[in-house]
């Protein structure tokens, strides 16, 4: 892999960038891996990468039936924040912020995080005690966050009303170094790096059945072939339940569609990730200018990547309230993602009834931000059957009871 | 230069002039001008700088398509940046400013960008601004925010409102051009409910520029007709500046009508938004040319052919003296004709096919224009503003020719159909390689949920570019929609549309077609976001070969006009890239809005005061008067508690409390929910519903109930009231009252729909007023009325009669351990009473009091709060409230989940009371230390607080929490972590602080 710099641009300017090598190489599938990773998402290609550089596996394919990148990893609003309320998430979410800081210098790649900051508005009473409660909770995680006064939010982002005559800002649940990055260049930055590695990105294969023998998984069939396999790994969001059915077990997942939407792009004016649970709205601006909006999940299970436009409805009307100078900014674009909800609204990362078949998925509305975190401990988890950062997240938990539940600390998508 | 012609202009008056400005210059236009046309009947053809390397930019476009010519708008509460100036109607005193440069629009220093190009190609800061790792957000990503970006911020609140409309017809028609007004003449002529709707202020489309004759007369005369025969059916309603944004699954269409845009400050609302419930919608949403790659094609100057047409024709401008015409089809050879007619200089035609044939060349060589054919533009030259082209082969690499100076060139690289709509609802396209373009698969329609196709495009934007195939399209589209409803087809014969002939146009991506890397790199794709034929092409050698990929790395078609010029011309170019045929690359998603729409229509009315319904108790308005210091519960508004002069909202609570525990205090209870449950199975059902047995509670008794969800968290709790055997009234949390309703009827119509059970939401028919204290049952005495002594209303029951004259029903419920009644009137009769209560109780020292006090004397008492004990992981068995679990049910909603491994682990952490050492407040949230640390390197904890209140009663803190073993660990310290790194030590007690025998409340 030839590394990215400023000077390597410059070279190439010369001769018209003519000189780029492919970013990720284009590989027909091997008949056999030691491992397959099923969809080449982030969380996918994260930890397809992180098996090759944690535990030396390389003979790894990681199959996507579209593009990479193309799901929910490229469909989202770019926030990264692990200001979580329970001790498994705050870790796993973290861990994921923490790799998110060296991101761009450990892939070569640059993913633009930008650690610009994170509130979250305390709207009610009942909000207020509960962020309080995060902010406790995150000392003792390793969490930097704060519980912060209303005049500093509005120092923070002055275009915010923080005296609404309906839900006035109490205050907000304040992460530093939460922020944002470049959602597909997270996805490029892994694949691009797996290559280097010798691992093969396959696009354009659709898996259409999981092989099994003897309670274990021997290999897939695709839509470019019959590959085997060691290990198998299943991480396909909103399409999991599919999967799973072809495994033979089912999973308590619903998918159901989650909207985003932007507005033209404008001069810089919030600095600032600004979440408000209460009027059900967020909002950040991209370093194109562009404000990044998303709200409400839609109420009903379905497979369209669209959504029904009331939900868009509710959280412009949330945001217009919370910063009144955008009312006549214009949108500029609407779409929708398949979101894999469980019911505690936390992630999936376990061994399944299939001895040697592992599953990724359930990251529900908020998957972006844990993607390096979760590629970590998944790849942990594959490559030696245990991991502390996923241990809390098996399927197990359902069972037992064993809920982690976050609904207490974000009452909306994020 | 451009200018205003002497004669011409369909759509403006010459007289009425319009005074605008623009960078503060003064100008003046006419009625009906655009604020487009009017800039450049001034010669303004300069109007904003590109996105990354601030090239200079001129409009390209006439309409909605443009991605040029975009401005900051207006000032104050009116201010909008990135206002279209091709789709704004002038109007006088209209005040614009250009975008996106510093310190002007003629000296932008942003402009070091251009020659920096070669250096800054697509996806440059993907491989750049890595090292060193701080720089990226303290000054990488600073200066690249201030450089992006486009218009200004609006520094005020919006002046305007904004309405929403909704409408239900048979038949949607979005595009007023000749298709869409015969498909509404179609469809409503057929009787059905038609609404047509049409993105600009004319009908007509393009047909009455492109001199189209409609049965023999001129294509203006047959829109009037069409026009009043529309108006007078009472089925069809008809609305101009209102543009089809977007169509959403089961036929929902979104109208964006922009009311008073073009005369701000009316009484009008701004901006109407439609929502429409359409069962069939006809997208006749017309064409939109595409521009040619040559280099130098984004100089100011060189525009769209069709566009040229349009200023001429319409506005009586002309963009040039010397315009070149560059085409690969027979359309643009009308730009020439026109132009000539006009009296303007046409120094050449420049066709990129090898020969052209049609009567419209051939008007254009009689009319004595050259026509040069098999040639191309090797390159515009210019930097401001087009000075020349220099002409060369096709065919070839780019040696130029001969040098054609001009002002100005007019471009056609053909006609993409407006699928926009047709696809945002899943409708598939199918690639029309005779006119190179995408159009509508009518195989593939969007469906409805009855699978039935529900779209159905027509005209040019169904792929029939000629006058007479569009309009007999969308003759046929109207009748199809209203025969597909069932609906017989009515009108006589088609009207037939002429316009010359066209002869077959060839696809041309790149002009030369041997370009090398220099001139690839001076084509432009998309002109607001630059992107070039040659990023496309890297992108593609560098492995983003997917559509998407492209788009994303290159943000081709990303920007304000989300590639309506620049989209298939990126394909193509992919395409060739990769070798591959442009279907086979396919399409980026389409997706709404069609162009931007503006937040405050998608908000409506819904603003301010309006953001959301404000619930008000009977009694909100004497709370208001007295002043109440007001908290947020949901939509209602609840008094947190009433501070008189000077008092803090410590102060105030702990007066209310002291009181209320001394003498009386009165709360307004209204806002909890009341919920009717009635029916042979009322009893039934709420054992299921409740953890408790509520089947065997007797009429006139009051019960304590708990409900859980399914995975047996509790979700609410409330006094159930029995009315008589068949009818219970369920109170509930003042938050729960709808969805906890909502979790009642889930189950009755999901689960149990053949159970004889009606449920009610009676919240709002009832205000509610709890009299507490030790001289509750004095004050009510002296009120006079129904027997509230203990013999007759015993603790937890209840009983109808008269308090003051008012018909009502008391509970003996207490939340606060005190003597306490709660009386539910009717709704119309609340204030009343609570006015009767407040002055007859001023001889026992009566005080209101808010939810905080209520909040401190429960925590006093040891009772539980929804959302403070409970946070959706707590189950009943946790906060000690075995008793209120019934053991003799066979089943409720939560008992299997409560019997799992971890819900029935000793080791959960259950409620305690806890008491400070020192006396002090525990801070809210607070957890509980644990020794050591989890593999995760996180802090091990044994609990947390979840009610901590200073207590006025005790004049201590106290504090409620859940700790592990809790209830088995009375008198154990444990130390609490607080923010500031240090740590609380408390007692392990047992909850209830105050009264613990009950004997305040059952006296």
């Amino acid at each position: 892999m030839r590394r990215y710099s400023v000077f390597a641009v410059a070279r190439e300017a010369a001769r018209y960038h003519t000189g780029w090598e492919r970013a990720w190489a284009s590989p027909e599938p091997k008949k056999r891996y030691d491992v397959i990773i099923i969809g080449a998402g982030g969380h996918g290609l994260a930890t397809a990468y992180y098996l090759g550089k944690n535990f030396g596996i390389t003979n790894v394919a990681v199959l996507e039936k579209g593009w990479l990148g193309g799901g929910n990893t490229g469909r989202n609003t770019t926030i990264i924040r692990s200001n979580y309320l329970q001790d498994p998430s705050a870790a796993i979410y973290e861990k994921a912020r923490s790799l998110y800081e060296t991101l761009s210098q450990d892939l070569n790649y640059n993913v633009m995080f930008s650690p610009r900051g994170v509130m979250m508005l305390a709207q009610t009473e009942h909000e207020r005690r509960g962020y309080e409660r995060t902010a406790h909770a995150n000392a003792l995680q390793g969490v930097e966050t704060s519980f912060i006064s209303p005049d500093r939010v509005k120092q923070l982002v002055p275009i915010i009303n923080i005296s609404g005559p309906r839900y006035p800002v109490l205050g907000a649940l304040w992460q530093p170094r939460g922020g944002t990055a470049r959602h597909d260049a997270v996805a490029w930055g892994y694949a691009r790096a797996c290559s280097a590695m010798g691992i093969d990105v396959i696009q354009q294969c659709e898996v259409t059945g999981i092989r099994q023998k003897g309670g274990k998984v021997a290999g897939v069939t695709t839509s470019r072939g019959d590959i085997a396999c060691d290990k198998l790994g299943i991480v396909v969001a909103g399409h999991s339940g599919v999967l799973a059915q072809m495994a033979g077990f089912r999973l308590p997942i619903e998918s159901v569609a989650l909207q985003a939407l932007v507005s033209e792009p404008i001069k810089p004016c919030i600095d600032v990730v600004v979440m408000a649970n209460t009027v059900h709205g967020y909002m950040s601006q991209s370093d194109k200018g562009e404000l990044v909006i998303g709200g409400g999940a839609d109420g009903y299970n379905n497979y369209t990547q669209r959504g029904s436009f009331h939900h868009v409805e509710e959280t412009v009307r949330a945001l217009i309230e919370t910063f009144p100078i955008i009312s006549r900014l214009k949108m500029l674009r609407q779409w929708g993602g398949i979101v894999d909800m469980t019911g505690d609204r936390s992630p999936i990362l376990s061994k399944t009834p299939l001895e040697n078949c592992f599953i990724n998925c359930g990251w529900g509305t908020g998957g972006f931000k844990a993607i390096p975190g979760s590629g970590w401990g998944f790849a942990e988890l594959m490559a030696r059957g245990a991991s502390p950062l996923t241990e809390a997240f098996g399927l197990d938990r359902f069972r037992e009871g064993r809920f982690i539940d976050e609904s207490v600390a974000a009452g909306v998508a994020h | 230069m451009s200018t205003r012609l002497q004669t011409g202009g369909r759509l403006i008056d010459r007289n009425a002039r319009r005074g605008f400005t623009f960078n503060g210059r003064r100008l003046e236009g006419v009625a009906g001008d655009t604020l487009a046309s009017a800039l450049l009947a001034n010669d303004q053809m300069l109007v904003g700088r590109s996105f990354k390397y601030h090239r200079p930019r001129g409009f390209v476009a006439a309409g909605a398509e443009e991605p040029n010519g975009l401005v900051n708008l207006g000032t104050g509460g009116r201010f909008e940046p990135n206002q279209r100036a091709t789709t704004t109607e002038l109007f006088d005193g209209l005040a614009c400013a250009s975008q996106n440069h510093w310190p002007s629009l003629d000296f932008d220093i942003g402009a070091v960008n251009g020659p920096l190009a070669r250096f800054l190609p697509a996806g440059f800061y993907y491989k750049t601004f890595i090292q060193p790792r701080p720089f990226w957000k303290h000054v990488y990503e600073p200066f690249i925010r201030q450089s992006a970006g486009l218009g200004q911020v609006p520094a005020e609140r919006d002046a305007d409102r904004y309405e929403h409309f909704y409408a239900f017809v048979d038949v949607l028609v979005i595009g007023g051009g000749i298709a869409g007004l015969q498909a509404a003449l179609a469809a409503g002529r057929a009787g059905a409910r038609v609404l047509l709707i049409e993105q600009t202020a004319h009908w007509g489309g393009r047909a009455p520029v492109d001199g189209v004759t409609i049965d023999g007369h001129p294509a203006e005369a047959w829109i009037a007709r069409a026009l009043k025969a529309l108006e007078g059916m009472e089925n069809v309603t008809l609305r101009t500046r209102c543009m089809g944004a977007g169509v959403y699954d089961h036929g929902y269409a979104l109208g964006y009508e922009r009311v008073a845009d073009h005369s701000p400050g009316d009484t009008r609302p701004r901006h109407r938004l439609w929502k429409i419930r359409a069962a069939r919608i006809i997208t006749a949403t017309g064409a939109i040319e595409r521009p040619l790659s040559f280099a130098g094609n984004d100089i100011p100057g060189v525009m769209l052919a069709s566009a040229v047409r349009d200023y001429v024709a319409n506005w009586a401008v002309s963009p040039g003296d010397r315009t070149v015409v560059v085409t690969n089809n027979d359309d643009a050879y009308r730009t020439a004709l026109m132009l000539r007619e006009a009296g303007l200089v046409v120094p050449a035609i420049i066709d990129a096919r090898p020969t052209a044939s049609g009567p419209l060349v051939r008007a254009a060589r009689e009319a004595g224009i050259r026509v040069e054919t098999g040639r191309g533009i090797a390159r515009v030259k210019g930097a401001k503003r087009v000075t020349g082209v220099a002409l060369c082969a096709q065919a070839g690499e780019g040696a130029v020719l001969e040098e054609i100076p001009c002002d100005a060139v007019a471009m056609s690289g053909g006609w993409s159909p407006v699928v926009h709509l047709w696809s945002h609802c899943g409708g598939k396209l199918t690639w029309d390689a005779g006119q190179a373009h995408f159009r509508p698969d009518p195989e593939r329609a969007p469906t409805s949920h009855d699978g039935a196709p529900f779209v159905i495009a027509a005209g040019s934007a169904n792929g029939y570019l000629l006058a007479g195939e569009a309009l007999a399209d969308g003759d046929a589209a109207g009748k199809s929609a209203v025969r597909s409803l069932g609906m017989a087809a009515k009108g006589g014969a088609v009207p037939k549309a002429e316009a010359e002939a066209e002869g077959p146009m060839t696809p041309v991506w790149m002009m030369p077609q041997g370009a090398g890397a220099e001139l690839r790199m001076k084509m432009w794709l998309d002109y607001q976001n630059d992107v070039k034929v040659s990023d496309v092409q890297l992108a593609a050698r560098e492995g983003y070969e997917s559509v998407e990929h492209t788009k994303r790395y290159t943000t081709l078609g990303m920007a304000t006009d989300q590639g309506k010029l620049s989209n298939i011309n990126g394909l193509a170019v992919l395409s060739q890239s990769l070798g591959a045929d442009i279907p086979q690359v396919g399409t980026t998603t389409f997706r709404p809005p069609y162009t931007p729409i503006s937040f405050g229509a998608i908000a409506g009315e819904a603003r301010g005061d309006t953001f959301q319904p404000l619930r008000r108790t009977p009694m909100h308005r004497w709370h208001e008067e007295n002043g109440a210091d007001w908290e947020p519960v949901g939509q209602w508004r609840r008094p947190y508690c009433y501070p008189r002069d000077g008092e803090s909202r410590e102060d105030a609570v702990g007066r209310e409390v002291k009181n209320t525990r001394q003498n009386l205090g009165l709360l307004d209870a209204s806002t909890l929910g009341k919920i009717l449950v009635k029916g042979p199975d009322a009893g039934r059902f709420l054992d299921m519903l409740y953890t408790n047995m509520m089947s065997n509670l007797k009429p006139g008794k009051c019960r304590y109930g708990l409900m859980c969800n399914e995975n047996g968290f509790l979700m609410d709790d409330g006094v159930v009231a029995r009315i008589d055997e068949e009818t219970f009234l369920c109170h509930t949390t003042s938050g729960g009252a709808e969805h906890i309703h909502a979790h009642m009827e889930d189950w009755l119509q999901c689960e149990w729909w053949d159970w004889r059970v009606y449920t009610a939401n009676l919240t709002e028919q009832f205000a509610q007023i709890a009299v507490v204290g030790p001289h509750a049952r004095d004050l009510l005495e002296k009120l006079g009325g129904m027997d509230v002594g203990a013999g007759a209303l015993p603790f937890m029951a209840w009983s109808e009669g008269e308090i003051a004259g008012v018909r009502a029903r008391v509970y003996r419920i207490s939340f606060s351990g005190e003597l306490s009644y709660e009386i539910a009137v009717p709704a119309s009769q609340g204030l009343a009473l609570w006015e009767k209560l407040v002055s007859a109780g001023e001889e026992f020292g009566l005080m209101p009091y808010g939810t905080e006090a209520l909040h401190v004397m429960r925590a006093e008492k040891g009772f539980i709060m929804i959302g403070d004990e409970t946070d959706g992981t707590v189950i009943p068995q946790d906060l000690g409230l075995h008793w209120a679990i019934s053991k003799k049910k066979d089943d409720y909603i939560g008992k299997r989940a409560q019997q799992r491994a971890h819900m029935v682990d000793p080791e959960r952490w259950q409620l305690v009371g806890l008491e400070t050492l020192g006396g002090g407040v525990l801070p809210e949230g607070a957890y509980a230390l644990a020794p050591d640390q989890n593999a995760n390197g996180q802090r091990n904890t044994q609990g947390r607080v979840t009610s901590t209140y200073y207590s006025p009663t005790l004049e201590r803190g106290i504090a409620l929490g859940l700790v592990r073993r809790g209830p088995e660990r009375m008198g154990e310290i444990i130390e609490f972590a607080t923010l500031d790194g240090t740590t609380m030590s408390a007692k392990i007690v047992d909850p209830v602080f105050y009264d613990k025998d009950g004997e305040k409340q059952n006296v």
